[in-house]
Order: structure tokens, then sequence, then C-alpha cells
């Protein structure tokens, strides 16, 4: 990857300020984020009593991550994504608590569930206007948790399913109740995973999807196959929220029903905007920020948390577009633009 | 209950009238302002506990309170518009998306804040309860009661659309916002009372809905999609098509939980995502 190094800068452009958005990532990891990765290994050491919430954070943001694939990058605005994020968690919890124990297939499964449930869906949600995708979307978020709500045999209905016991991972490590393990297996999974990501979406796939995003109009007009490749997106997103949910499932050995609820859905759409959709880290850090301040506030009281969550949708809309990332790297380039 | 077709054809239209009233405001901000404004329910849970209170608390009559309920969410309407709302037009529909979802987790946080969660007890007025044995078949008072208003309503708005200035002008500024602007026609201001018939129609409707659909801070969010399904499969902008996909949406939706109860939703839902995959701009596209 790194050899491959691609980005031949026109000089004409040299002078504006962010040629880099544009053009093919060389691959190579930059100071900042190994930073941040080295942040989540030493948090492991730092903070051993807040493994639980710390593997929770990190779970979350690769279903924040994942929305962003399909929001941020693919620009499909949908409002019932904790629905493939719940088929994860079913799907693992389900196996686990009938007697598939081993974590790994599971997960594997989990994302292949959701990435199914995802491609069909995908067919509904790709077609139509802003409107028709948010409905669909919405629509299909609701009939998922109705259809696990009266499965309540199966499901546990809402009062979750319990009974989700697994093998220890590898045959090694074996899940404990402080959550050192959970953290851990969190942590690998989900770092694999955005390596992944991030190389599809600097690749000439992901590219065509911030192309499609800005003008889909245009990209059809040069060829790029739009519906094809949105529906490729969806999928990718939801086969990752899958993986996720799968994540909640094993580490918390719970499967509860609002796992499927528009408030996931809601929730994960405020984390990513609120740490800067279409930026690859921007679901992680919005992840991190939404969770800690929810936790500090929550645990006052859960009405005023719902009263909080909106006033930081309408403040984040009204005067924060960009988000944290976003708002940082404007930050940034106009110190840049200072110093020159 | 009702042990046949046409009683149950009927209690189906009843619930399609509902969803039309408070919905078809939700069609205009949507076709006229391109605004997905996911907070309209949240006006027509204003409506609700504004005649719940009214009721409970001093004792005015049912009918009574109809009408302060639509003042009461056209007057929220008018303030939230020109305060917050109209920043918002040409935002992208994420924006407007995220925007009104802040909007409808406090008015749920506000409500539970002020009323407790649970569900309001509305006494309908002994007039408008029991049944009525019209050639064989029994219909509930307050669901003729209902069908009745919708239709003088949906009459009163075509007219003020078609025949009023109000409605010329209304009509002019979605059409082409600034020609109608270079005409003199003060756009701003007509979105701005647009808004606020639309919020006070579904605050009317929250007042209608307390015995159908019942009422607690959950409202804006449980019926949510339904609103959103009325407008997305009728046409934004028009008011004919919502009026048609209530119906349908109401009919399939208590004929469906009556029959096969297996389902519940799930025909109905389905049944409106087939229409919309049809008809992707909606039954009918635009204002008309």
């Amino acid at each position: 990857m790194a050899g491959s190094a691609e980005r031949r800068e026109p000089p004409r452009r040299a002078a504006a300020p962010a040629p880099r958005r544009g053009s093919l990532s060389d691959g190579r990891w930059r100071p900042l984020e190994v930073a941040f990765w080295a942040g989540t290994l030493a948090a492991y050491f730092a903070f051993p009593a807040w493994h639980v919430l710390g593997s929770q954070i990190l779970i979350t943001g690769l279903f924040a991550v994942s929305l962003d694939i399909v929001l941020g990058y693919a620009g499909i605005v949908s409002l019932g994504h904790a629905a493939f994020f719940g088929v994860g968690a079913y799907v693992a919890g389900l196996l686990a608590a009938n007697g598939w124990h081993e974590p790994l297939s599971a997960l594997g499964a989990a994302a292949l569930a959701a990435a199914v449930a995802g491609y069909l869906a995908s067919f509904l949600v790709v077609r139509g206007t802003d409107l028709t995708r948010l409905t669909v979307t919405l629509g299909i978020g609701l009939m998922l948790w109705e259809a696990a709500n009266r499965a309540s045999s199966i499901t546990g209905g809402v009062d979750g399913l319990s009974g989700v016991t697994l093998a220890p991972i590898l045959g090694r490590w074996t899940f404990d109740l402080r959550g050192d393990v959970a953290y851990a297996y969190a942590l690998v999974v989900v770092f694999a995973v955005f390596t992944g990501v991030r190389r599809i979406v600097s690749s000439p796939f992901g590219r065509s999807l911030v192309g499609i995003r800005e003008s889909s109009t245009r990209m059809a007009a040069i060829g790029a196959p739009v519906e094809r490749r949105l529906r490729a997106a969806f999928t990718l997103g939801a086969a990752i929220a899958g993986i996720a949910g799968a994540l909640i499932a094993q580490t918390t050995q719970f499967v509860g029903i609002d796992a499927l609820s528009f408030e996931r859905s809601a929730e994960v759409l405020v984390m990513l905007v609120l740490g800067g959709a279409g930026r690859l880290y921007g679901g992680l850090v919005g992840a991190l920020v939404f969770m800690v301040a929810q936790n500090g506030l929550a645990g006052i009281d859960p009405v005023y948390w719902q009263f909080w969550l909106g006033c930081l949708l309408v403040v984040v809309v009204l005067f924060f577009r960009e988000g944290i990332l976003g708002g940082a790297a404007n930050l940034a380039a106009r110190a840049r633009g200072r110093r020159r | 209950m009702h042990g046949d077709f046409i009683g149950v054809v009927f209690d189906g239209i009843a619930f399609g009238s509902l969803l039309f009233v408070i919905a078809v405001g939700l069609s205009v901000t949507l076709g006229l302002m391109n605004f997905v404004n996911l907070a309209h329910g949240s006006f027509a849970m204003l409506g609700g506990y504004v005649c719940v209170v009214l009721m409970s608390a001093l004792r005015v009559p049912f009918l009574l309170t109809l009408p302060a309920a639509f003042v009461a969410a056209a007057a929220a309407g008018l303030v939230l518009e020109r305060t917050l709302y109209r920043r918002l037009y040409h935002a992208s529909p994420l924006d407007q998306v995220l925007f009104s979802i802040g909007v409808v987790f406090i008015s749920i946080a506000g409500a539970t804040y002020v009323f407790g969660s649970s569900q309001q007890p509305v006494r309908l007025p002994g007039y408008l309860q029991g049944q009525v044995r019209v050639a064989g078949h029994d219909f509930g008072v307050y669901r003729i009661f209902l069908v009745a208003v919708v239709a003088l309503l949906t009459i009163a708005l075509e007219y003020v659309i078609r025949r009023t200035r109000f409605g010329s002008l209304l009509r002019a500024s979605v059409d082409h916002a600034t020609a109608a602007a270079g005409l003199g026609i003060d756009v701003g201001r007509v979105f701005a009372l647009a808004f606020a018939l639309g919020s006070g129609l579904a605050g009317l409707g929250g007042g209608l809905a307390i015995d159908v659909l019942g009422l607690d801070p959950t409202f804006p969010l449980k019926y949510m999609v339904d609103f959103l399904l009325v407008v997305a499969v009728g046409g934004a902008g028009s008011v004919r098509g919502p009026l048609i996909a209530a119906l349908i949406l109401g009919v399939f939706d208590v004929a469906g939980k009556y029959y096969v109860p297996e389902l519940g939703g799930f025909a109905v839902y389905a049944l409106m995502i087939a229409m919309l995959l049809r008809f992707p701009l909606g039954l009918h596209g635009r204002l008309g």
C-alpha cells in the first residue's frame, strides 16, 4: 500500500487549501491516527475500572462508523440503521443462547445476516427521494422492532434475550465480569474492521461514493453505476452495523429489544453528526464524546438526558454543523493560514 | 365490537381521517417549503394536551377545546417557524431531520416533565359516545363525528388553497419562490402562515385523536412513521394525495389488525412501501 504513492498534486492547484480530501490516500497511518489507537490501547491499562463502558464506546463507535459509510460517504439519510445492529445482535445472541457458544464464528454469522438484510433493504432504500428513504428506513426499523416484539418466544420480547453464554475466545480468553476481555476483544475487532473501512473509503469505490453524494447525476454521466454503488455501500454499512450489534450482544451477554429501537437509530445519527459525518474518525470521536456525556448526565435522570439530547441536536444543527472533527479541521486550517 | 366488513371499513376511514388531519400540515411543510419536519407530531401532541388540560382543569366542554387546540398549536408553530425553522429551509434534509428529531426529544421530555408519562384519560361528552344503528350496521358516534369533521376540513382547505387570495399566494410561492418574491409577494410571511396553519391542523387532530390514538409523551415518535407514510405515499405538497393515502392506510391498518391479527402492522407497512416504490413521487405530484 505504502509503495503505491499516488498523490500527484497538480502544480497549479498547490495553493488550494484542501487538496488532500479529493485525492486518493497513500494509505499511510498519520501520526494523529496512530496516537488515537495508541490511546485506546493505553486506556486499557489506564482505566481498568472503566472497561465495560470503554468496550461499549468502542462498539458504538464502530456502529457509528457503519452509519458513516451509508450517510457520510454515500449520502443516504437513514432513520433505521439500528435495524441491522439489531439483526447482528439477535443473530449472535440467539446462536449463543441455543448452543453455539463460539464467539468469532457467531460474529461472522451476524455480519452475514445483517449484510443479507441490508442488501434486501437496499433495493427499497436506494431508489427514490430523501423523503422516501427516510420513510422506508424508518419503516424497516419499526417493522423489525415489531417482529422481535411479537416473536417473544424466541427473542424474549421486551424482557430481552438472556442466557447468552459464550465459550472462551479462541479457546483461551473467557469473558469476565470486569470487562477486561470484553474491552480487548472489542478493541481488536473494531480496529480490524476499521482498518478495512479505512482502506475501502480511500479506494476508488469509496471515492465514487463521495462523488455520488455530491452529485449523482454527474456520476451517472461519467459512467458510474450509481444504484449499484449505493446498494453496495448500504450493504457494507449494514454488515458492519451487524458486527457492532453482535459485539454488544457478546460483551454484555444480553440482547435488549432496544437494540432495534428508533432511539438507537437516532442516537447513532447524533453521534456521527456530533463527531463529523463523512470523516473516518467522526463516528468514533462522536461516540466517545456522546457516551461519556450520556454516562454523566443520564445518571442524574433519564428524562433530562432526552431533553439534553434534543437540545444538543438543535444546537449542533444550528451552530456546529461540521461536528467536532470538522470544527477542529477548520481551526487547524485557519491556524495554518495565519502562519503563512 | 363490529362483526361486519362495513363496520371495519368505516372504522378504518375514521382512523384514516384522523391521520389526514394531522399529516396534511406535514404535507404542506414538506411540499411547499421542502422541510422534513419530523416534529410535526409534537404539534399534534401539544393540541392533545391543551384539550386535556382545558377539560380536566377548567371544565371546558370538549367541542370548545378543539379550537383552542388549533390556536395553541398554530401559535407554537408560528413562533418556532419565525425563530428556528426558517433558518433551515435551505439546509440539507439531514440537518432538517436532526433538528426536528431534537425538537421531538425536547417535546417528549417536556411533556413527561409536566404531565408524567402515563396515558391521558379523556371523557367524551355523552352525545359523542355510544353507537347508532344504520341499515343493520353499528357505527360509533364519535367515528361518525370524526369523519364529518374531516370532510368539512378538507372542503375548507381545498377552498382556501384554490379560491382565496392566500391560497394563490401560497401556490405562487411554492411554484417559484424567487419569481413570487419578485412580484412583491412576501414569501417568508406566506410560508410562516402556511406553517402555522399546518401546525394548527395537527393540534386539532391531536385533540380529536386522544380517544382513538391515546395521548402520552411518546405520541410524536409512535405515529411519526404513519404521518410520514401518509405524506410520502400521498405526495408532498398536495391535499388530495395525502387524503387518499391516509384513507388507504387507515382502512388497511384496521382491516389488517382485525382479520389477520398475527400480522399486526406488517401488512399495511408492506403495502405502503410497495406503493412508495410504484409511485416514488407520491400519488399526487404537487399541490392541486
